[in-house]
C-alpha cells in the first residue's frame, strides 16, 4: 500500500516511516512541508496520505489545508490526519466533502501501533477514523441537537465507535453483545437520524456526517 | 422674528439673569472657606488640625464641585475631578496628599476670585437689564413727577434728554439682550479654567490609571506563571518520570520476565498518553492552538462549536489584531459563553466581532433571564482586568429577566494581511 507522509519534525517523520515499513506499507514520498505536500499527493495519488495538522511555511494549519485542496483536486483521495490537538471545526471541514476516506486522530494514538495501523487501513478503504476525543465531545453536547437526545445511552456509545470508523465485529466485541444486536441499535440511529436503511456502507459515514452537519 | 418669539426669547434671557444674579451670594459665601482652611494648617500641629482640615477641605471641594457641576451644565460637558487620590485612608496620608496636591490651591485661589468675576457676572446683566427698561420709562417717570432721577446724567432739564434717555435705555436692552448668555458662560468658562484637572494633572491621573493596570496585569502573569509551573510539575513532568521509570524496569526485566516487560511497556505507553493530555490541556489554556492557527473567526467558530449552546458567530475584521490582543479577546469572549452556559438559562448565544475607528468591538448575547452583575472575584471582573490591560472596556447590559448583552471594546490596529481560509496557490 502507498503511502504519502507530510509532517515536519524529523524524529516523528522518522518513527512514522519505520513504524509504516514494519507494517509493509510503501512510503514512497515523505514530505516537510505545505506546499511540498500538495505536489506529492497530486503527483502520486498514493493509497492514503497521513497528514500532520501544523506544517511549515505558516506553522499553523497548513497541513490540513493541503490535504483538503488535495481532496479537490483528487476526489476521494484518502487522507488521515495527525494532530497535536483536536477540534470539532478541523473534523467538520475534513468531512465536508463527503467523499469517506478520512481519518483525523491524535498524535498520541500512533503510541497505539496496531490501532493506528488499523486506522490507516481503514481510512485507506474508504472508510472513517476520528478520534475518540472529537466523538466524546460530540456525544456531550447536551440537548443541543434534539435528535442526538433522542438516542438511548446504548445507541450513543455505537454511534461514538461508529464515527470511529470500527466494523460491527468489533462494536460487538467492544461492547461484549452480539452483531445482530449491534445490527438493531445501527438501524434505530439511522431511524432517529432520519437516514434512510441501506446496504451501503457509507450510510455509517454519512450518520457521523449527518450529525457533525447539524452543528 | 415674531412677537411671541420676543416675548419668549426676553423672558428666558431674564431668567438667566435672574439666576445670575442670585449667584451672587452663591459666589461670596465660598469666601470664609480660605481663612477656614488656612487656619487649620498651623493646628495640624497640635492634632487638632487633621480632623479640621479634613472637615474644611471637604467642605471646600464640595463648594467647588458645586461650581464645576454649574459650569460643566452651561458648557454642555461635565468637568471631570482634579483631586489626587491618598495612597492609603490614613489621616496623616490625607493630609499629606491634600496639601501636596496643586488643586487644593488652586481651589483656594479660586475663592476670592470667583467672588469678583462671580459678582460682576450675576450684576451686569441684571444691570443691564433694569437700566434699559428705567431709561425706556424715563421720560414716564419724570411726567409722574419723579423729577429726582437721573439717568446716566440726564435729567429732565438736559437739553434733549426726553428724547435721547428712551434711545440709551433701547441701547441697554439690546446689549442686554445680547449679552446675558455670553456673560453668564464667560463665567462658567472661568470656572472651567480655574477648576478642571490641569494637563500635568490629567497626565498624572493618567500615569496613575496606567500604574494601576500594569500591576493588575503582572500580578496576573506571575498567577499564571505559577500555575504552568504547578501544572507542569505536577502533571507531565512527574508522567514522564514515572515513563522513564516502567521503561527502565522493563528493559531490566525484557530477559527474565517477558510477560512482566510487556505490562510495563503498556504503563508506560498510558502514561504518555496522559502526559500528552495534559500538556494538551496547559497549552490551551496559555494560547489556543486553534487561535494561532485561525485568528480571532476561526477560534470563536472553534468554541461556539464546542458549547453547549448554539452560538452564533459572527466575525467581520479586515485582518488580525496584534497577538497579545487577540489573545486577550478570545479569552474574554470564552469567559463570558462560559457564564453565559453556567449562569444565565439562556436557550441560545449569539457573537458579534467588528472593528470600527481603531477599536475593536466584541459584542456576545443571549436570550436567558438576566441580571448579570460583576462581582467582586467574579468572573465579568476578571474579565475587566484582562481588558484594562489594554486599555479596554466592558459593558454589560443586563436587566432582570434579560436579554443580556455584553459589549467589549479593545482599541487596537489590525494588520492589514486578510487571514486566507484555504491554501490557495501551491
Amino acid at each position: 500500500m502507498r503511502v504519502v507522509l507530510g509532517e515536519d519534525l524529523v524524529l516523528l517523520r522518522d518513527g512514522l516511516i519505520r513504524l509504516l515499513q514494519a507494517y509493509d506499507f510503501d512510503v514512497v514520498e515523505a514530505v516537510d512541508t505545505g506546499p511540498a505536500l500538495l505536489k506529492a499527493l497530486v503527483d502520486h495519488r498514493p493509497d492514503v496520505a497521513v497528514v500532520d495538522v501544523r506544517l511549515p511555511p505558516t506553522f499553523t494549519d497548513e497541513g490540513l489545508r493541503a490535504a483538503i485542496e488535495a481532496r479537490k483536486q483528487v476526489p476521494g483521495l484518502p487522507v488521515l490526519v495527525l494532530s497535536q490537538y483536536v477540534e470539532q471545526l478541523y473534523a467538520r471541514e475534513l468531512l465536508s466533502d463527503r467523499g469517506g476516506g478520512v481519518g483525523y486522530l491524535l498524535k498520541d494514538r500512533v503510541s497505539d501501533v496496531k490501532q493506528f495501523v488499523d486506522a490507516i487501513r481503514r481510512v485507506a478503504a474508504g472508510g472513517t477514523a476520528m478520534d475518540p476525543e472529537v466523538i466524546s465531545q460530540l456525544l456531550t453536547r447536551g440537548d443541543r441537537d434534539r435528535p442526538l437526545t433522542t438516542l438511548t445511552p446504548r445507541e450513543r456509545e455505537v454511534l461514538g465507535l461508529m464515527a470511529e470508523g470500527r466494523s460491527n465485529a468489533a462494536i460487538a466485541a467492544r461492547m461484549v453483545v452480539t452483531e445482530k444486536a449491534v445490527g438493531k441499535h445501527i438501524a434505530n440511529i439511522f431511524g432517529k437520524l432520519g437516514l434512510p436503511l441501506s446496504e451501503d456502507d457509507n450510510r455509517r459515514v454519512l450518520a457521523v456526517l449527518a450529525y457533525l452537519d447539524r452543528l | 422674528m415674531t412677537d411671541h418669539d420676543l416675548v419668549r426669547g426676553a423672558a428666558s434671557r431674564l431668567r438667566t439673569a435672574g439666576l445670575a444674579f442670585a449667584r451672587v451670594p452663591m459666589c461670596l459665601i465660598g469666601l470664609p472657606l480660605i481663612p477656614l482652611q488656612l487656619y487649620t494648617y498651623p493646628l495640624i500641629l497640635v492634632t487638632v488640625g487633621v480632623p479640621m482640615l479634613l472637615l474644611t477641605t471637604a467642605l471646600a471641594r464640595r463648594y467647588t464641585t458645586f461650581h464645576r457641576w454649574w459650569a460643566g451644565k452651561v458648557l454642555g460637558e461635565p468637568i471631570p475631578l482634579p483631586y489626587r487620590k491618598p495612597a492609603n485612608r490614613g489621616p496623616m496620608t490625607r493630609v499629606r496628599t491634600i496639601a501636596t496636591d496643586p488643586a487644593t490651591w488652586r481651589d483656594m485661589a479660586f475663592l476670592p476670585l470667583n467672588a469678583i468675576v462671580g459678582v460682576l457676572c450675576g450684576v451686569l446683566p441684571v444691570a443691564l437689564w433694569l437700566g434699559g427698561l428705567t431709561g425706556l420709562l424715563s421720560p414716564l417717570i419724570w411726567l409722574a413727577g419723579g423729577t429726582d432721577l437721573e439717568f446716566n446724567g440726564l435729567d429732565p432739564a438736559t437739553p434733549g434728554s426726553w428724547f435721547l434717555a428712551p434711545l440709551l435705555g433701547a441701547l441697554y436692552l439690546l446689549l442686554a439682550w445680547w449679552a446675558t448668555e455670553r456673560i453668564v458662560r464667560v463665567h462658567a468658562v472661568f470656572v472651567r479654567k480655574m477648576l478642571a484637572p490641569s494637563a500635568t494633572e490629567a497626565l498624572t491621573h493618567r500615569v496613575q490609571e496606567l500604574a494601576d493596570s500594569r500591576a493588575d496585569t503582572v500580578d496576573a502573569q506571575a498567577a499564571e506563571l505559577r500555575r504552568i509551573e504547578r501544572d507542569l510539575h505536577d502533571g507531565a513532568q512527574a508522567r514522564l518520570v514515572a515513563l522513564g521509570m516502567s521503561l527502565g524496569m522493563a528493559e531490566e526485566l525484557l530477559a527474565r520476565d517477558p510477560e512482566a516487560a510487556r505490562d510495563l511497556l503498556s504503563e508506560a505507553r498510558q502514561s504518555s498518553s496522559l502526559a500528552l493530555a495534559e500538556l494538551r490541556d496547559l497549552v490551551r489554556g496559555i494560547h489556543p492552538p486553534v487561535l494561532a492557527d485561525r485568528g480571532l473567526e476561526g477560534a470563536l467558530k472553534a468554541l461556539a462549536l464546542a458549547h453547549p449552546l448554539p452560538v452564533e458567530v459572527d466575525v467581520v475584521l479586515p485582518g488580525r489584531p496584534e497577538a497579545p490582543v487577540e489573545s486577550a479577546a478570545y479569552f474574554a469572549v470564552a469567559e463570558t459563553l462560559t457564564n453565559v452556559a453556567k449562569h444565565s438559562g439562556a436557550t441560545s448565544a449569539w457573537v458579534r466581532v467588528r472593528h470600527e475607528n481603531g477599536r475593536l468591538a466584541l459584542m456576545i448575547g443571549d436570550n436567558g433571564r438576566g441580571g448579570a452583575e460583576p462581582t467582586e472575584n467574579g468572573g465579568l471582573r476578571g474579565i475587566e482586568r484582562r481588558l484594562g490591560a489594554f486599555d479596554g472596556t466592558l459593558g454589560i447590559a443586563s436587566p432582570m429577566g434579560g436579554p443580556t448583552i455584553v459589549t467589549m471594546e479593545l482599541p487596537c490596529a489590525l494588520s492589514s494581511e486578510k487571514t486566507s481560509s484555504s491554501s490557495g496557490t501551491a
